[in-house]
């Protein structure tokens, strides 16, 4: 017992993990078990003339063929997330079909899916489907997409223009360039990449028709989402005659947020073959049908005053929506960065517009930071290429241009110039803990030094800020979520004491199941083991929105701990009662309930027996001690913090190495250090594989080259160096536990942070910008290209 | 994921892989580590319909001292000779070149008769065997046939064998006292493969190189020897000047196809050679 909020427990559930005990979906197996393949389309960009289904049809062990005619009349996939047009239009929302019936859009769109006795079977019957294709000519770049010409992926949809959107005052950002002392601009592109998560997508269907109910298992971050949109939206079921279970999921990074064709197909199938429809993503599946993340193509300006501070801020990017809209997809270029561009920077006039376009490519959505890393990368690119050209040095120039320190409390949130209110902030805390980890002056002397032996050693900063936990519902619905983003929880206590949560987020690698029950047993004073943390299964848990966006423990987190205070609390009336002393007599710590100055007490396992079995109980009170809670938040929540990457580039072969990296991070108060490390060094490594390796390329026929892991480079240990992660405390003022959301720092610090690491490296050359990731192909052409001019 | 259905027959001697060859002719494909069949297969890039699979077959993994050479069983796996005392004393070339492959799994698993019979062009054992001056042995019904390696690699996944023969055997000379050799990758960062990899063997005598041979595997579509480099330091001695002056006509050769792909254009591939030709000739020079 004791104190358990900020105690580094171990996994509970690594157990079962690395014991290989965990149920996946794909671990599941059920009586009378089909298998699923799905036919996918080999071109960006075909009218479908015709599908015969009769070889495949007779293939061994096929029970049935399904193609787009067969599901013409069954909705196609929703998006959960309404963004209009600068002239109020709404959006344009071509139909997502789960099979394709006319033309397909990218490589890998759904085209059939053929039911077989094995898996094998299926997809050996697949190759016996004859399908002939029109292939048309694609587009894959957004920004040839909305040149007049270009090739439509929607015929409805003028210049693939699914929507445009701004935010930030024009005009005053407009003057504020017009009288600015120096202005830096950069265009890049913020690669695609490829969410990769260890678990293939899977799904199975079930259909027990003597009580006419579906149930659906699948590798999703939020089942009651999954079975919101796929009953009232897709198929039409009552939701009560559903149920979607997630058991454990191996990693998703927001790839398995969203609502997927197969998930939809083997429930709706499952009734028409009437056995059970297993289909697991194949990896090359995976890498085709997984929405994509980023894939900005951005231009993006900053305006200075002589003394380096930032006096405007300009950004036009085009998004990439990919062939469809994916569930979340334009909240991601819009709420999720057009409102975080504020950064750190106490900026006076910001604008940014969007223009999201449909190409024939995979859809694209929330991968981890979501919006949050292109907004990042693009200021603190721009924040250090100021410093460079303004001869200041990177760490001074935002240290003159901090939002200076607010705690949310006794000074007020800070209204920024793009809708948000950030809670609590202390970014210069950050900047000066990292540079006396990194120890600055020596590193700079020792690049000085390096740089005489005609080696290239860089630093790169990044000064980030991040929204998690996005809330209230009011205030994201008048944003166009078609969802709330409360979270939910139900705290049973047992007749003897031992506690059950169950919590509408969602764990997939992030330890709900530990820091869950360590809030609980610290509120309760129980001892951890006594706790278990339910989650996943829509029949076992209240109506919860799941996890992503860093949001479990700020959202989901604070839900329990409510509910806690409410089991505190008529375990308190219970006491008095049995104690026969007055409530405000007592008082609660380590389990127990004591009667001030005496040595009168209850134990919490007394109490919880009495609630069961209510022979002597407050007269009028119900008996039982379980408390359901839904919690909207007042905000969202800010972690912040500083990254310094410290590299060395061969130029000789343009490799980079990364030799440091240091992080502090401030994301309010801590549960569990060693999970928020975990978090934190998973992050930075793949914010790395974007700087340094990761991208997901198409050709211009549309197919993409990238699509195995031995083209699509994720990090490895021995691209890695061993982190240095420190943090500072800034308690969020909102939430019960002052916490704020750990899980998508790393990445949104870290791709900035190497890329300016690298260019600072390369500077003595004339080098002022790299395009990601960095391959040493690139970097060798560039610093080619500088030394030819 | 799920390969083509195929037929899988564990041979227990090489005669009798043998047979099984002549009776499934194109149909069938040999299986040792795997490292190199699996994947396509599942890819269903490869879909044999028959896979005999001869990695149990006993007698195909030893690392053996003949006198005038090492004889290496097809069937050694990387991490065999990757820490062979044997071959570390005698040929450390090849031990290196294992050392880089894959990781320890693929190196526990892979066979270098399974990776040289398939001939991936960015496969590091190519260079190594033409740099070693390897001879490889070839088992049909017939018996055995020795080809020198430079005769080995034809094309693109293509060698010398005959499809009723099996590579059972690569014999590696000796290195004397005064020769020296290293093995340089360049990996890409996601197959691990080599972009550019340089193997280098090289003989001094009164201190000029008086054998030198390098090969590269990863630039073109076979593994290749660089006579240009060789050449242009054969009786010279091993200096930074030399190796610069002879690096710098790596991969110039106007026959050679030029690898080129999202990673690395030509061009890039083309410099890299000469950078690693330089960096394993001075790695060399420094260990005399």
């Amino acid at each position: 017992m004791g104190k358990l909020i900020g105690e580094a427990v171990r996994r509970v559930e690594d157990r079962r993990f690395i014991t290989g005990k965990a149920t996946y979906t794909d671990d599941i197996k059920l009586p009378g078990m089909t298998y699923a393949y799905i036919v996918r389309s080999p071109y960006a960009h075909a009218r479908i003339q015709q599908i015969d289904t009769s070889r495949a049809q007779a293939a061994p062990g096929v029970i049935a063929v399904f193609t787009g005619e067969d599901v013409k009349d069954v909705n196609g996939l929703p998006c959960g997330w309404q963004v209009n047009f600068r002239n109020g239009d709404t959006m344009k929302e071509p139909k997502h079909p789960l099979l394709v019936a006319d033309k397909v859009r990218h490589v890998g769109d759904n085209v059939a899916m053929i039911v077989a006795e094995s898996r094998e079977q299926a997809k050996d019957a697949a190759e016996l489907l004859d399908i002939e294709y029109e292939v048309l000519d694609a587009v894959t770049d957004p920004a040839k997409a909305i040149e007049e010409g270009a090739p439509l992926v929607h015929e409805d949809v003028p210049r693939n223009i699914c929507f445009d959107w701004e935010i930030g005052d024009k005009a005053k950002t407009d003057k504020a360039f017009a009288d600015a002392d120096h202005v830096v601009s950069l265009e890049f592109r913020n690669q695609r990449l490829v969410p990769n998560a260890i678990e293939p997508r899977s799904a199975i269907g079930v259909y027990d028709a003597a009580r006419d109910k579906y149930t659906l298992y699948t590798s999703s971050q939020n089942p009651h989402l999954i079975r919101l949109l796929l009953c009232a939206f897709v198929l039409g079921i009552p939701e009560h005659k559903v149920r979607v279970v997630s058991p454990d999921v191996g990693g998703g990074f927001g790839s398995k947020i969203f609502h997927y064709a197969e998930e939809a197909l083997v429930t709706w199938a499952a009734r028409q073959v009437g056995r059970p429809i297993k289909w697991t993503a194949e990896r090359s599946e995976s890498f085709v049908t997984d929405a994509h993340g980023r894939d900005h193509v951005t231009r993006a300006e900053m305006a200075f005053d002589k003394k380096g501070k930032i006096v405007g801020l300009r950004v036009s990017t085009v998004a990439n929506m990919g062939a469809y809209l994916s569930t979340f997809a334009p909240a991601i270029p819009t709420y999720l960065h057009g409102t975080l561009l504020q950064g750190v920077y106490d900026t006076p006039a910001i604008y940014c517009e969007i223009t999201a376009v449909f190409t024939h490519t995979t859809p694209v959505d929330a991968y981890r930071g979501a919006g949050r890393p292109e907004a990042t990368y693009l200021l603190e690119r721009l924040v250090d290429t100021g410093a460079r050209e303004l001869g200041m040095d990177p760490a001074e120039i935002r240290r003159i241009n901090f939002i200076p320190p607010f705690d949310g409390v006794k000074q007020p949130g800070y209204q920024t110039q793009v809708a948000l209110q950030y809670d609590s902030g202390n970014y210069e805390a950050t900047l000066n803990r990292a540079l006396e980890i990194i120890g600055y002056h020596q590193l700079r002397h020792e690049q000085e030094e390096a740089r005489k032996q005609g080696r290239y050693l860089g630093i790169g900063f990044s000064t980030y800020i991040e929204a998690c936990g996005i809330a209230p519902s009011a205030v994201v619905g008048a944003l166009g979520a078609r969802a709330g983003l409360y979270e939910s929880s139900v705290v049973r206590v047992q007749p003897t004491g031992k506690v059950t949560v169950y919590t509408g987020s969602h764990a997939h690698g992030q330890g709900h199941e530990t820091t869950f029950a360590q809030i609980v047993a610290d509120t309760l004073g129980v001892p951890l083991e006594d706790v278990e943390v339910v989650h996943g299964d829509t029949e076992a848990v209240p109506f919860g929105m799941g996890t992503y966006g860093s949001r479990s423990l700020a959202v989901g987190g604070s839900a329990l701990r409510k509910g806690l205070d409410k089991v505190i609390e008529k375990g308190t009336k219970i006491a008095a009662h049995l104690l026969e002393a007055a409530e405000e007599d007592l008082e609660f710590a380590d389990g127990e309930w004591t009667v001030k100055g005496t040595d009168k007490k209850i134990t919490f396992g007394e109490v919880a027996l009495a609630a069961y079995v209510p022979h002597n109980f407050p007269e009028g009170m119900e008996p039982g001690l379980e408390f359901s809670t839904f919690y909207d938040p007042a905000n969202f929540t800010f972690p912040f913090g500083t990254h310094i990457a410290v590299v060395e580039v061969d130029p000789e072969t343009g490799k980079v190495t990364l030799k440091r990296y240091v992080a502090v991070d401030d994301v309010g108060t801590v549960i569990n250090p060693l999970i928020v490390d975990g978090q934190v060094h998973g992050g930075i490594a793949q914010g790395i594989g974007q700087a340094l390796l990761e991208e997901a390329v198409y050709d211009e026929n549309g197919e993409l080259l990238a699509s195995s892991f031995l083209e699509y480079a994720i990090p490895r240990a021995d691209d890695l160096v061993s982190f240095e992660v420190d943090r500072t405390v800034t308690p969020c003022p909102h939430n019960p536990l002052g916490v704020k959301g750990a899980g998508e720092t790393g990445t949104i610090a870290s791709t900035a942070a190497v890329v300016n690491a690298v260019i600072d490296a390369l500077a003595p050359l004339g080098i002022k910008d790299l395009q990601m990731p960095l391959t040493p192909q690139r970097v060798w052409q560039a610093i080619q290209q500088v030394q030819a001019s | 994921m799920y390969p083509a259905p195929f037929e899988y027959h564990r041979a227990r001697s090489v005669d009798e892989a043998l047979s099984l060859l002549s009776q499934y002719g194109e149909a069938a494909k040999l299986i040792a580590g795997g490292h190199s069949l699996l994947p396509m297969m599942k890819l269903r890039l490869a879909t044999p319909a028959h896979v005999i699979d001869i990695r149990t077959i006993q007698g195909l993994q030893y690392i053996e001292d003949r006198g005038d050479y090492i004889a290496i069983g097809a069937g050694t796996p990387h991490a065999m000779i990757e820490q062979s005392e044997l071959l570390r004393a005698k040929m450390p070339l090849l031990s290196q070149a294992a050392a880089v492959i894959g990781d320890p799994q693929i190196r526990n698993m892979g066979t270098i008769g399974g990776s040289l019979a398939h001939a991936d062009p960015a496969a590091d054992y190519p260079a190594a065997v033409l740099a070693a001056e390897a001879q490889l042995v070839a088992t049909g019904e017939s018996g055995e046939r020795v080809i020198p390696v430079e005769e080995f690699f034809v094309d693109l996944f293509q060698t010398d064998l005959d499809e009723r023969e099996i590579l059972t055997e690569i014999r590696v000379p000796a290195i004397s006292e005064n020769t020296r050799c290293a093995y340089r990758k360049f990996p890409h960062p996601a197959s691990r493969f080599a972009v550019v990899g340089c193997a280098a063997v090289v003989t001094m005598e009164n201190n000029r190189c008086s054998d030198v041979r390098i090969a590269f595997t990863g630039v073109a579509s076979t593994a290749f020897r660089d006579t240009g480099v060789e050449d242009a330091l054969k009786a010279q001695p091993l200096t930074s000047q030399s190796i610069e002056k002879a690096a710098a006509l790596a991969a110039e050769n106007d026959e050679l196809e030029i690898m080129e792909d999202h990673f690395a254009t030509e061009d890039y591939r083309r410099h890299l050679a000469k950078v690693f030709a330089r960096r394993t000739l001075n790695q060399i020079a420094s260990a005399f």
